[in-house]
C-alpha cells in the first residue's frame, strides 16, 4: 500500500478521535453534574437556607445562592443593558465617525478579553476607597463590568446587519436618527440583540471570580443592598472541596442548578430568536 | 431653457465619494407639479443627484458637496443649518426606491409611522389616514383584511405601493423616484406608472429612470445626465424625441451604456 | 453658551435627539476610560511595593515569604507559563484536528448539529468545569496516571489543571478554526485535485496554509484565555508558590494565586500591593496576546472580524 493512503488513514482516525474527546468531555461533563448534582437535589436543598454555618454542615440547603445569583446577575444584566444598547446605537454612522467607532469598538474588545477576577480586583480597590465591605451591590457592578463588552458585541452585530436602505426609508419619513433607532432598528435587530442580553446574563450568573472579593458570602439570603451575598458559583467554588459530604452535596446541587440555567438560557435564546424573527426584513 | 418657478434649482452643484467626481457643475430646474424624468447611462450619478435633493447624501461615505441646492427659495446645503433640523426638511421630500423596503412592523404601523412621529397620535385620525393613502396607492382594496399582518407578506409588487402609500402619509410636497419600477413585472410596473400619473396633479415628481419608454409616456420635463454632467434638459418632447445636444440623440437612439 | 440657547429653541422630539445623543456618548466615553482606569489603578495599587523593590527584583526572585518582605513573582510567573503550555500542549492537537474535521469532511448538516455543541461547551461555568476536575480528574491524577508513571500525587497538581484548561479551550480554538477553513474557497481545493492530490494531502499543504493565520490567532487568544483563567484552575492546581519539579507537583498560576490568595493580603504589609501588581502583570500580559492575535487577523484577512 503506499504510504500517502496509510498517512490519511491514520490522520482520519487522529481526527476522529479528536473529535470523541471533544464531544465526550462535554457529555462527560454534563454526566458528572447531573449524577451528582441529580443525586444532592431535593425540595429541601432548593427551599431552604443552610443551617449551621455554611462550612459545617447541619442540613440546610442552597436557597441563598440560588437568590443571590438570580439578584446579580439580574442587577447587572438591567444596568449593562442600558449602557450597551446605548453604546451600540452610538455606533452607527448615523452618530460617530467610523474613527471614533473604531476606537469604541477596539477598546469593547480589549476588554471583553480581560479575565473575570480583574474586575473583581478593580472593584475591590475602589470599594476598600469608599470604605464599603463585600455587598451585593459591588457585585452587581463587578458583573455589570464583566457583562457590557459582551452584549454591546453582540448587540453591535445585529445592528450592524440592518440596512443602510432601511434606515435611509425612514429619514425620508422626517424621522430622526433616535425614533429611527429605537422604532426601527431595535426592532428588526431583535433577535440579535436578545441573544446578546442572554448570552452576557449567562455568562453573569456563572462566574465566580468577579464576585468572589465583591459579594462575599453568607449563609443568608440578601435583603438590602449592602449585605453580602451567596451566588451559585462562590458556594460552589467554596464547597467542592469540603471534607463534609453534606457540604459538597450543596457544591453538586448547585452546579445541577447553575446548569440547568445556563441550558435552559441557551434553548430560551434559539426559541426567542425564531419568535422575534417574524416581522423583521430578510 | 427657463421654467417660470421652478420648485427646485440647484446651482453649481458638485459631489466627489472618495476621488471619484461625481455630479459636475449641475444647475437642473425642477418644475412645480409636472413629471420631471432624469435619464442617462447607468452609475452617471443620477442617484446622486436624487439623494442630493433630501440631503440623504450625507449618509454616504466620504463624500463631499459643493454648491447649492434650492428648495422653495431655500438652500438646503446651506452651512447654517443645524444637523439636528435635518428631519424636517426631508420630510418635504418623498422617497420611491429601486427595492422596496417596508419597515419591519404590521401594513398598518408601516404607513401609520410617519403621522405618528409628527404628532397624530387620535386612534381614529391615523385609522382615517392609513386608509385614505393606501387608497392613494391604489393597495387598500388588497389589505383592508390583513391591516395587522407583517408588511413582508406582501408580494414585492404591493410592498412597492406600500411604500408608496408610506411616503404620501407624511404629505411630502416631492416625490423622488428612484428607478421604481426596475424590480417589477410589467404588471406592477403599469400600476406604479399609472399611480405617478394621477399623483403628478398635487405633487412634484423627480422620477429618475433606466428605461426611455418609461420617461416618454409619462415625463412632462427631462433632463439627460452623462457622466455626472447635465447634457441637456427641457420639455419631454424636445429632449426623449427631438433633442438640441448630440449626445443626448446618441444616447435615445442607441441607449448606449 | 450658544449650546444652551440653540437646546432652548429646540421643541421636545429635537430635545430628545440631543439629550439622547449626548447620553450615548457619555457611556461611550466611559466605557473606553474604564480600560485606562484599570491599568491606572492597579499601578498605583502596586506602587508602595514597586518603591520598595526594584521590578526585576521581583519577577525574578524565588522566595515568596510575605511575613518576611520577600516577593519572589518567579515561581508564580513559572507556574502560569507550565500550567498553560500543558493546557496548549493537549489542547490545540486535538481542536485543530477536530476543526479540520468538522470543517472538511462533514457535509452541513452535521455542522448544524456540532455547532450548537460547541457553543454549550463555551457557556459553561468555570466553576462546574472545576468541580468535574475535583470530582473525576484529580482520583484519576492520584489513582492512575500518576503512578503509571511512578509518580506519587495528591491530584491537586499541574497536570490536573492543564488537563482541564485544555477542555475549557477547546471551544474557542474550535469556533475560529471551522471560521477559517469555511472561509478556504473552494477553487483552492480543485486546484490541488486537478494535480491528483488526496483529500488530505490538499489539506495539508493547501488549505491549512491558507487558513494558516488565522489559526495561529486562534491558537493565541486560546493562549490568553488560558493565561487568565481562574476559577477552574485555582481549583485544582495546589496553589503553593514553588517552581513544581514535575507536573504531578502542585503550583500556581497568576490569576489562580490572586484568588487564593484574597484573604490574607490585608494582614501583611505589602501583601496588598504585590497582587495588586501581579492583576497588573496578568492583564498587561493577557492584552499583549489578544492585540497580537487580532493584528495578525487584519495582517491576512484585510480588517475581517474573528
Amino acid at each position: 500500500m503506499n504510504f500517502r493512503k496509510i498517512e490519511e488513514y491514520i490522520f482520519k482516525i487522529l481526527m476522529l478521535t479528536s473529535l470523541i474527546i471533544v464531544l465526550g468531555s462535554l457529555i462527560g461533563i454534563i454526566a458528572v453534574v447531573l449524577i451528582k448534582g441529580g443525586a444532592a437535589i431535593n425540595w429541601e436543598m432548593l427551599t431552604t437556607t443552610p443551617k449551621g454555618g455554611f462550612y459545617m454542615g447541619g442540613g440546610g440547603g442552597i436557597l441563598n445562592a440560588i437568590v443571590g445569583s438570580i439578584y446579580l446577575a439580574s442587577g447587572a444584566t438591567v444596568l449593562a443593558f442600558f449602557i450597551s444598547i446605548g453604546i451600540a446605537i452610538y455606533l452607527q454612522r448615523e452618530f460617530t465617525s467610523d474613527g471614533a467607532a473604531g476606537i469604541i469598538r477596539a477598546s469593547l474588545d480589549i476588554l471583553w478579553g480581560i479575565p473575570s477576577i480583574v474586575y473583581g480586583v478593580f472593584c475591590f480597590i475602589i470599594m476598600m476607597y469608599l470604605g464599603v465591605g463585600t455587598c451585593l451591590l459591588a457585585g452587581i457592578v463587578a458583573l455589570t463590568m464583566l457583562e457590557i463588552p459582551i452584549m454591546t458585541r453582540g448587540m453591535d452585530e445585529a445592528i450592524k446587519m440592518v440596512p443602510s436602505e432601511l434606515k435611509e426609508s425612514t429619514y425620508v419619513l422626517g424621522s430622526n436618527r433616535i425614533e429611527t433607532a429605537v422604532k426601527v432598528v431595535l426592532r428588526q435587530g431583535l433577535p440579535g440583540i436578545t441573544s446578546g442580553i442572554l448570552l452576557a446574563f449567562g455568562r453573569g450568573i456563572g462566574d465566580a471570580a468577579s464576585i468572589l472579593f465583591t459579594a462575599g458570602f453568607s449563609d443568608h439570603i440578601a435583603t438590602s443592598l449592602f449585605d453580602s451575598a451567596a451566588a451559585l458559583p462562590t458556594m460552589i467554588f467554596f464547597l467542592s472541596t469540603s471534607p463534609i459530604p453534606e457540604v459538597r452535596d450543596r457544591a453538586y446541587a448547585a452546579a445541577f442548578v447553575l446548569l440547568s440555567i445556563v441550558l435552559l438560557i441557551s434553548i430560551i435564546s434559539r426559541l426567542l430568536t425564531n419568535k422575534f424573527s417574524k416581522y423583521i426584513i430578510k | 431653457m427657463k421654467i417660470s418657478a421652478p420648485q427646485i434649482v440647484t446651482k453649481d452643484l458638485n459631489v466627489w465619494i472618495g476621488k471619484k467626481h461625481i455630479l459636475k457643475n449641475i444647475n437642473i430646474e425642477i418644475p412645480e407639479k409636472k413629471i420631471t424624468a432624469i435619464i442617462g447611462p447607468s452609475g452617471c450619478g443620477k442617484t446622486t443627484l436624487l439623494k442630493c435633493f433630501n440631503r440623504l447624501i450625507d449618509l454616504t461615505d466620504n463624500v463631499r458637496v459643493k454648491g447649492k441646492v434650492i428648495v422653495d427659495k431655500e438652500n438646503i446645503f446651506d452651512p447654517h443649518i443645524d444637523v439636528i433640523d435635518l428631519p424636517n426638511i426631508r420630510k418635504k421630500m418623498g422617497l420611491l426606491s429601486q427595492k422596496p423596503y417596508p419597515l419591519p412592523m404590521s401594513i398598518y404601523d408601516n404607513v401609520a409611522y410617519g403621522p405618528k412621529i409628527h404628532g397624530k397620535s387620535n386612534k381614529e385620525d391615523l385609522n382615517k389616514k392609513v386608509k385614505h393613502y393606501l387608497e392613494s396607492a391604489g393597495l387598500w382594496n388588497e389589505v383592508k383584511d390583513r391591516l395587522k399582518d407583517p408588511a413582508t407578506s406582501l408580494s414585492i409588487g404591493q410592498q412597492q405601493r406600500l411604500c408608496l402609500a408610506r411616503g404620501l402619509a407624511v404629505e411630502p410636497e416631492v416625490i423622488l423616484c428612484d428607478e421604481p419600477t426596475s424590480a417589477l413585472d410589467p404588471n406592477a410596473t403599469r400600476k406604479i406608472e399609472k399611480l405617478i400619473m394621477k399623483l403628478k396633479k398635487d405633487y412634484t415628481i423627480i422620477l429618475v429612470t433606466h428605461t426611455l419608454r418609461q420617461a416618454k409616456k409619462i415625463a412632462d420635463y427631462a433632463g439627460f445626465i452623462y457622466f455626472g454632467e447635465l447634457i441637456e434638459q427641457g420639455p419631454a418632447g424636445e429632449v426623449l424625441v427631438k433633442p438640441k445636444e448630440k449626445l443626448t440623440m446618441e444616447y435615445i437612439e442607441g441607449e448606449f451604456d | 453658551m450658544k449650546t444652551l440657547k440653540r437646546f432652548i429653541r429646540m421643541d421636545s422630539r429635537k430635545r430628545k435627539v440631543f439629550i439622547s445623543t449626548k447620553l450615548m456618548f457619555a457611556a461611550s466615553v466611559l466605557v473606553c476610560a474604564l480600560l485606562f482606569l484599570i491599568v491606572i489603578i492597579l499601578f498605583s495599587s502596586s506602587a508602595p511595593l514597586l518603591k520598595q523593590h526594584p521590578i526585576t527584583d521581583l519577577l525574578f526572585s524565588s522566595l515568596w515569604n510575605p511575613e518576611r518582605g520577600d516577593f519572589g513573582f518567579y515561581p508564580i510567573i513559572i507556574g502560569t507559563v507550565y500550567v498553560t503550555a500543558i493546557a496548549m500542549l493537549f489542547s490545540v492537537p486535538v481542536a485543530v484536528l477536530s476543526s479540520i474535521y468538522i470543517a472538511e469532511y462533514t457535509k452541513g448538516r452535521v455542522m448544524q448539529i456540532i455547532k450548537p455543541f460547541i457553543d454549550i461547551l463555551a457557556g459553561i461555568p468555570s466553576v462546574v468545569y472545576g468541580m468535574c476536575a475535583i470530582i473525576v480528574l484529580v482520583p484519576l491524577v492520584r489513582d492512575h496516571i500518576a503512578p503509571f508513571f511512578g509518580a506519587s500525587s495528591t491530584g491537586f497538581c499541574v497536570l490536573t489543571a492543564g488537563m482541564i484548561l485544555s477542555v475549557m479551550i477547546f471551544p474557542i480554538i474550535i469556533s475560529i478554526c471551522v471560521e477559517v477553513f469555511r472561509a478556504v474557497p473552494d477553487e483552492v481545493r480543485e486546484v490541488s485535485y486537478a494535480i491528483g492530490a488526496t483529500k488530505w494531502e490538499t489539506i495539508k499543504h493547501v488549505v491549512f496554509r491558507a487558513a494558516f493565520p488565522g489559526v495561529s490567532s486562534a491558537v493565541l487568544l486560546g493562549f490568553g484565555r488560558a493565561f487568565g483563567e481562574t476559577i477552574a484552575v485555582c481549583m485544582v492546581v495546589g496553589n503553593i508558590p514553588q517552581v513544581a519539579s514535575s507536573v504531578f507537583e502542585p503550583g500556581t498560576t497568576l490569576a489562580a494565586f490572586i484568588a487564593s490568595n484574597f484573604g490574607e493580603m490585608m494582614s501583611v504589609p505589602f501583601y496588598y500591593s504585590a497582587m495588586m501588581l501581579m492583576a497588573l502583570v496578568l492583564i498587561l500580559i493577557v492584552l499583549i496576546f489578544n492585540i497580537l492575535a487580532k493584528i495578525i487577523i487584519r495582517r491576512s484577512y484585510g480588517g475581517g472580524k474573528t
